[in-house]
This record gives structure tokens, C-alpha cells and sequence, in this order.
């Protein structure tokens, strides 16, 4: 039986950082405040986004996302891009094509209007690259000291592909596990511009939209595709253990074929930080059935955003709802989601 | 405790408030390292780096016993027969 | 990466526990010094492929769980104060102290922020001239010297808005408790490689000649911490206390002669509480008096009365090695990384945290 933390989030005062960092104390919030309050079949899933079936058929899925990444412009992005690429992949994880999104800017008293001009023009392009539509939004501003220069949410409506049934239910033991690419390079980035942890090495976010890549999937494999989700904030670790605890089966993780591109790991080992647990935002994670995996990632490997696709476990019968890691010993040990935000350590 | 790794010194100079440091690659990954610890140490040379410090050279000599030693295992391995699998 | 993933190698780990299991006659009882080799030896699963040769017994090699709860209400109560700005090592953020820890402190309105080097609170201080910047100086002997350059700094360069809090420790006198304990079951150590890439090995040839255990001085990497284990089970068969390195790439015998000159420029040795182990004689290290003027402690008179150990977390003989994380009543249930009660749990280098992540789902049931 596992051991579960008995205290109620209500013991936590107030909010903390951890709360938002994407593992144990964010569920608890989401557990204990949100669904009991809100709860309904389709918002208990907890998936990236929601399924609604049309009443003429066909599916739409629908998602939203908000953006508070600081400092809002970094290497290989800024908040506008993310603001467009978020949303987009929540909706391309569903099976979905991104359509169309909602755009609501807060802003912060004395946001300078050259840096609001940017921002707008990397949505633009973002959405361009992606041929997606900004149909509705919103503007706010709040006193200056209120909000942190701009926070962004977008919220998003795409049409699910035919055929395409994604759902961490569907994930059976022996089904492969697939990352799309290397992992650990957007929590690096924004690491990197934070003062003391300057690299003079630019290590560039690898914020992309994924749906061209999911599509390629998806037309290898169709209903071969069981699960998919993209590793953000909490890192492939936190990921791999909400897949699991949705599904009925255990997860067993290959620790050496985890592809990090040499230079991330580096800042890695320094900072101390294990990049399962750092930050994505370009990749993801995909339960694919044994006969279709192979085809899958030859699929993902043609396409420029997958070239470093690799297969790097699998779903079992075992330890439902547990991540395991194969370490070199040959031995496993539990790859657990962490409470809070991984920080990094001199220890 | 301790997180100490090595890096590549890449280049010397007296940057920091006077003091000797360098530009030190982690696989890549560049970074500025005090080196006021390791005078010796130059550029091509590795260094152990904890909290922004390089508290060692590495000694190459020293690293190599590892893996000699290895291979001795390895040779006697050979003469006595292959060692039984009982690894979990 | 070179230096790093050789010694990472599954082949060689594999071959380096065959020598073990073949050189060992009976199940040895041995600690590992330092935190971040406890974490390793978890991490890969090295204790589990040696449950019959070695009994590892973990150290309390980690800075951030021997904290006393005093210093982190200390650091807590300087940083709450309207005029500073805090600076520490990511590992101290998420330790409780008695009202909380840093990161709480932050939400509270203090202004908390992450370093990675002390120099980097220093350019702190030298940017904000109108603050007070106080950098939160932890670690063992390691860490010791950087934070001394970054005190020697501030004094040639008249940085006169920096002060360090100094929480600073030493490993051969908390060894030398362990040893001194008549429970200490303690055969063999695996000695830090850090601290003694400092420090040199003579404070462990000392420790050697009085108490008649074995030191080998080891690295962090797994095939480090074996071929540290295969050593320590040889001396140990063969019945010979003595010092070896096996971490020849980065310890010198004598250590690191121009770090500790600096370092004895600014610190020197006195009488510190470890949280867990009590006042130990000569057990850190504290400013010297030309350095007074920077000290956190003096700048910065204690507002709140000195503060107590909550009495369920064991931390004291989870660090003593008299207890397993698992042994303990809290753990798992009133003590969680999410909601932790002692350091050992907080720390990832602490041996609670590395049980509850690791292995919580095995020795959950043989603990039950």
C-alpha cells in the first residue's frame, strides 16, 4: 500500500511556489480544492484537454493554459510563443489539430508597450507556423507590483483526428514508451537566465508546436497511438506518473536510453538537477502498442522535431500506477514525482 | 554532499574582482569557475568544480588506475573461468 | 561527459560487484561519510546487489540535514527583515525550521534568492548597495573555502553591505562521536571525497591510528563508491586499519594547500551544535576575529528565543546510523518530502528523502 501524505492541503497556510511546480503539492491543491468543488466525468480525467463529441459527428477537443514564465523573454522563445505552443500541444495530445485560440493579457502597470509590441508579433508567428486562428481575447491591466510584467492564458479549440482515440485508459501492459527528443532543455534555458546561473553557452527553450509531429504519429499508427501527453513543468517524471496512476499498468523506464543532448546535461550535473524532473516544452511522451511502435518512431524520426526519438520503456502489468527506472546494475528503483519544484543543489 | 564535477577549462583569465578564473565547459555547457584554487591548472585541463569553485585538477594518471585495475579483473576473469550471473 | 560517465559504465559496476561478492566471507558493517555517496549507493541500487557483504550504515554527511533548527530560524527571522535580501544554496530553501522554511519565508514577503556560488551573493551586495545582503553560509569542509573567498573579498574590496550566517561544519569530530559511542557498530567507513580533496587524509590517518577502523577515501560516481567497497571489504578481511584513497584523480594526501590557506585566513575551529548530534568540540567552524565585522549573527541581534527539535523526527540516530529511515514511526506518514518533519527528508542528499523516493514501495511492506 503506498504511503500517501495524510495532512490536507488546507495545513499549507497559503500557496507556495511548489503548488504550481507541477508535482506532489499541485496535485494535492487539484485534489483537494479544485475537483471537489468542481468535479464532473470529463474534468476528472484530468487530461490535457476535453473530448466533446459533435451532435453531426466528429470530435472537438478544448484546452487552456496560462502563462506566467519569467523572465518572459529567454533563449529560444519568450511568453507569446509559449502562450501559442502550450495550448496548441494540450490540444495535440488530445489526437486533436489546433484551430483556433482565446487570447487574455494581463498586464502590469508600466509593461513597456515595445515589449507588449514583441510579444504580440511572436504570437503572430507562432500561430502562422501553425495555422492556427486568435478569434477572441482580452485585455487587463493591474497596478504596478500586482502582476509580474504579463501573464498570459490562451485557451484552445481543435478537431480531433479521425480515428485517433488517446486516452491513458488505453494504455496495456507491453506497449512501448516513446520521448520525442531530448529532454531537460526549456528548464535549462530559463534556469540559465536567472542571476548566479548564467551560461555562456546559450542553451535555447525547445518550445515548438508538436502537432505536426503527433500527426506523423498518428498517421503511422492510428489507433496504435494508446497514450499521449507532453512533459512540461515537473519534467518526463511527473508526466510518466499521472499516465500511470490513470492507467491500470505499472511503467518501467530504461535510465540509459533517456536521450538528454550533452551540453543540457552538463548544466544538469552542475546545477545537480536530474533531468527527468526539469522542464519541457517541445517534447512528449507516447504508450504506443508493441506491433506499431517501430513504425511509429520511424514516423517521428523523419520529421525535424523527432529526429531524437527513442524508445525508452515500456507499460507492464506490474506495480500498477509506479514508475520504476532500470538503472545500469540491473536492478530498479522508483522514479517517484517530486513534491515541489526540483531546485538546484550544492549538496 | 559536495556536488563537485569535472569541467573542461576553456580559457584563463583575471576576471572576477582581480581574481583568477575561467571560462569551464561542462560537456557543452560554458560557464565562469573560480580558479584561485587551482593555479596550476590551465586551459585543456580538467578541474573539479563545487559552488562555482574548482577545488582540484584532475590527475589523468590517477584516473586511469580505475580502469587498468578493470582490466586486470577483467584479464583474470578470463584465466579462471567467466564469473556466474547472480545479479538481480 | 569525460571524467564523469566512464565511472558510470554498467559493465564495469557489474564486474566491481562480482570482486565484492567474491572478497567478502560475511556481511560487513560500514558507513558511508557523505550524503551525496549515500545517495548514489541508493540511487543505483548498490545496497540491494550487496545486501549480504555490506550493511551499509548512512553518515551524516549532509550539510543541510545537520543545520541546526536554530540557524534556519535565524536565517529565516534576518531574512523577514524589510532591509535584506537573503542568499542561499537551493538545498536550504525547503528545510523546516520551527515557523517554516525559506521558501515560505519568500511567500511571506522576504526577499529570498537562490545562488549558486557565494561569489554570486557578493555581486548580490556590490549591485545592491542600499540592501543588506546576507549570504546563508552552509557546508561541510568543501564548501568551506569558496565561502571564506567570498568573505575575503568582501573585506579587501570594502564590500561593507555583505555578512555571511555561518553554519559550517567539520566531518572528523562527528566521525569521531560515531566512534566514541558505545553502540557504534561501525566497522568500516568510505570516507568524503570532497571534503578530503580539501582536507587532505592525514585527519582520517589520526582517526585510524586511535580507533583501529578502516578509512578509504572514495568518489561519487558508482563505479567510485564500489571500488571504495571492494577496498573497505579487503582491509576489512585482512584485518588492517588503514587509510587508502581510492580517489586519486581529485585527493592529493596533503589536500588542497592554497584552499585551506585562505580558508584559515578567515575561519577557524570551534564548538558547533549539529542538529541531531548536539555540541561537538571543534565539530565547525566560525569567523576569526578580523572577520567580525561580516558576521551575519553579530550584524543582525537574535529578535526570537533559540528554538527546540520537534520529538518525533529521529533525525538524530537516522544520522547516528542507529536507525533506517524506514524504522522510523513519522515515516511515510507524518514525515513525507512533501510535508517533511527533520531534514533527512527534506534534503535530497538526506537518507529519508532518498528512501521515501527510491524504495518506499519495498520497504514499505517489509517494514509493515
Amino acid at each position: 500500500m503506498p504511503f500517501e501524505c495524510p495532512l490536507p492541503v488546507q495545513d499549507y497556510e497559503s500557496v507556495t511556489l511548489g503548488h504550481g511546480g507541477g508535482g506532489r503539492l499541485m496535485q494535492d491543491l487539484i485534489n483537494g480544492v479544485l475537483l471537489p468543488a468542481l468535479s464532473n466525468p470529463t474534468l476528472d480525467e484530468l487530461h490535457d484537454g476535453a473530448i466533446l463529441p459533435l451532435n453531426g459527428g466528429g470530435r472537438l477537443a478544448l484546452s487552456t493554459d496560462s502563462f506566467v514564465v519569467d523572465p518572459p523573454f529567454f533563449p529560444g522563445g519568450d511568453i507569446g510563443s509559449l502562450s501559442v505552443h502550450g495550448t496548441a500541444n494540450d490540444l495535440a495530445m488530445c489526437g486533436a489539430r489546433p484551430l483556433y485560440l482565446t487570447l487574455s493579457l494581463i498586464l502590469e502597470e508600466g509593461f513597456e508597450f515595445e515589449r507588449l509590441a514583441r510579444v504580440t508579433q511572436s504570437i503572430k508567428r507562432a500561430c502562422d507556423e501553425i495555422g492556427v486562428q486568435v478569434l477572441a481575447g482580452d485585455t487587463k491591466v493591474v497596478e504596478r507590483g500586482k502582476g509580474d510584467g504579463i501573464f498570459i492564458n490562451t485557451t484552445g479549440i481543435g478537431e480531433v483526428l479521425e480515428g485517433a482515440e488517446i486516452s491513458a485508459r488505453r494504455i496495456r501492459p507491453g506497449d512501448k514508451l516513446i520521448v520525442s527528443g531530448g529532454l531537460a532543455e526549456h528548464g535549462i534555458a530559463i534556469l540559465s537566465k536567472r542571476e548566479g546561473l548564467s551560461f555562456e553557452s546559450e542553451i535555447l527553450s525547445d518550445s515548438a508546436a508538436l502537432w505536426p509531429l503527433v500527426k506523423a504519429a498518428l498517421e503511422a499508427a492510428g489507433r496504435g497511438i494508446h497514450a499521449l501527453r507532453d512533459a512540461t513543468r515537473g519534467g518526463a517524471a511527473a508526466v510518466l506518473n499521472e499516465l500511470a496512476a490513470s492507467s491500470a499498468c505499472g511503467v518501467v523506464v530504461d535510465e540509459h536510453a533517456v536521450p538528454v543532448r550533452e551540453d543540457v546535461k552538463g548544466a544538469c550535473e552542475m546545477l545537480g538537477l536530474d533531468p527527468l524532473y526539469v522542464a519541457n516544452e517541445g517534447k512528449f511522451l507516447a504508450f504506443v502498442s508493441a506491433q506499431r511502435a517501430e513504425q511509429v518512431l520511424e514516423a517521428m524520426r523523419a520529421h525535424s522535431l523527432g529526429r531524437h526519438a527513442r524508445i525508452i520503456g515500456e507499460a507492464v502489468g506490474e506495480h500498477p500506477g509506479v514508475v520504476r527506472l532500470r538503472t545500469g546494475l540491473g536492478g530498479t528503483r522508483v522514479l517517484d514525482m517530486l513534491s515541489g519544484e526540483q531546485l538546484p543543489r550544492i549538496c | 554532499m559536495c556536488l563537485g564535477i569535472p569541467g573542461e577549462i576553456l580559457s584563463v583569465e583575471d576576471e572576477f574582482m582581480g581574481l583568477r578564473s575561467g571560462k569551464v565547459s561542462f560537456g557543452g555547457a560554458v560557464r565562469q569557475v573560480n580558479l584561485s584554487y587551482t593555479p596550476e591548472a590551465g586551459p585543456g585541463d580538467y578541474v573539479i568544480v563545487h559552488v562555482g569553485f574548482a577545488i582540484s585538477q584532475v590527475d589523468e594518471d590517477e584516473a586511469h588506475k580505475m580502469f587498468d585495475y578493470l582490466r586486470e579483473l577483467g584479464d583474470l576473469e578470463e584465466e579462471i573461468g567467466p564469473e556466474e550471473e547472480g545479479l538481480p | 561527459m569525460k571524467y564523469l560517465d566512464e565511472y558510470r559504465d554498467p559493465q564495469a559496476a557489474r564486474q566491481l560487484v562480482a570482486a565484492i561478492r567474491q572478497r567478502s566471507t560475511r556481511t560487513w558493517r560500514v558507513m558511508e561519510i557523505c550524503g551525496g555517496q549515500t545517495h548514489t549507493l541508493i540511487r543505483s541500487g548498490i545496497d540491494r546487489v550487496l545486501v549480504e557483504q555490506v550493511d551499509p550504515i548512512h553518515g551524516p554527511g549532509c550539510p543541510v540535514c545537520v543545520t541546526p533548527l536554530e540557524k534556519i530560524d535565524r536565517a529565516r527571522e534576518i531574512a523577514l527583515r524589510e532591509d535584506v535580501i537573503l542568499a542561499t544554496f537551493g538545498d536550504m530553501m525547503r528545510v523546516p525550521g520551527s515557523k517554516g522554511d525559506l521558501l515560505r519565508a519568500r511567500a511571506q514577503g522576504a526577499d529570498v534568492r537562490m545562488v549558486y556560488s557565494p561569489t554570486d551573493a557578493l555581486k548580490l551586495a556590490a549591485d545592491h548597495p542600499h540592501k543588506q545582503v546576507v549570504f546563508f553560509g552552509v557546508g561541510f569542509e568543501t564548501t568551506a573555502p569558496a565561502n571564506a573567498m567570498a568573505l575575503w573579498l568582501a573585506r579587501q574590496q570594502d564590500i561593507a553591505n555583505f555578512s555571511v550566517l555561518v553554519s559550517h561544519v567539520r566531518v572528523p569530530p562527528a566521525v569521531e562521536a560515531i566512534l566514541q559511542d558505545p553502540e557504534c557498530q561501525v566497522e568500516g567507513f568510505i570516507a568524503p571525497g570532497h571534503v578530503c580533496t580539501i582536507m587532505g587524509c592525514g585527519e582520517y590517518e589520526e582517526l585510524t591510528e586511535r580507533y583501529g577502523v578502516p578509512f578509504v577515501v572514495a568518489g561519487f560516481e558508482p563505479l567510485d563508491l564500489l571500488k571504495g567497497l571492494l577496498t573497505l571489504v579487503t582491509l576489512l578481511e585482512e584485518g588492517r586499519a588503514e587509510v587508502v584513497n581510492e580517489y586519486g584523480r581529485s585527493v592529493r594526501p596533503r589536500g588542497n594547500e592554497k584552499a585551506q590557506e585562505i580558508l584559515n585566513q578567515v575561519m577557524k575551529v570551534g564548538d558547533v551544535p549539529w542538529r541531531g548530534l548536539g555540541v561537538l568540540p571543534g565539530g565547525g567552524l566560525v569567523l576569526r576575529e578580523e572577520f567580525a565585522l561580516f558576521d551575519a549573527e553579530k550584524r543582525f541581534p537574535a529578535i526570537e528565543p533559540p528554538t527546540e527539535e520537534p520529538s518525533e523526527c529521529i533525525a538524530a540516530q537516522v544520522l547516528q546510523g542507529k536507525k533506517k529511515p524506514h524504522q522510523c514511526a513519522a515515516f511515510g506518514k507524518a514525515c513525507t518530502p512533501t510535508h517533511p518533519l527533520g531534514a533527512p527528508m527534506v534534503s535530497s542528499e538526506g537518507a529519508c528523502a532518498a528512501y521515501y523516493s527510491y524504495q518506499r514501495y519495498e520497504e514499505a511492506s517489509h517494514a509493515l
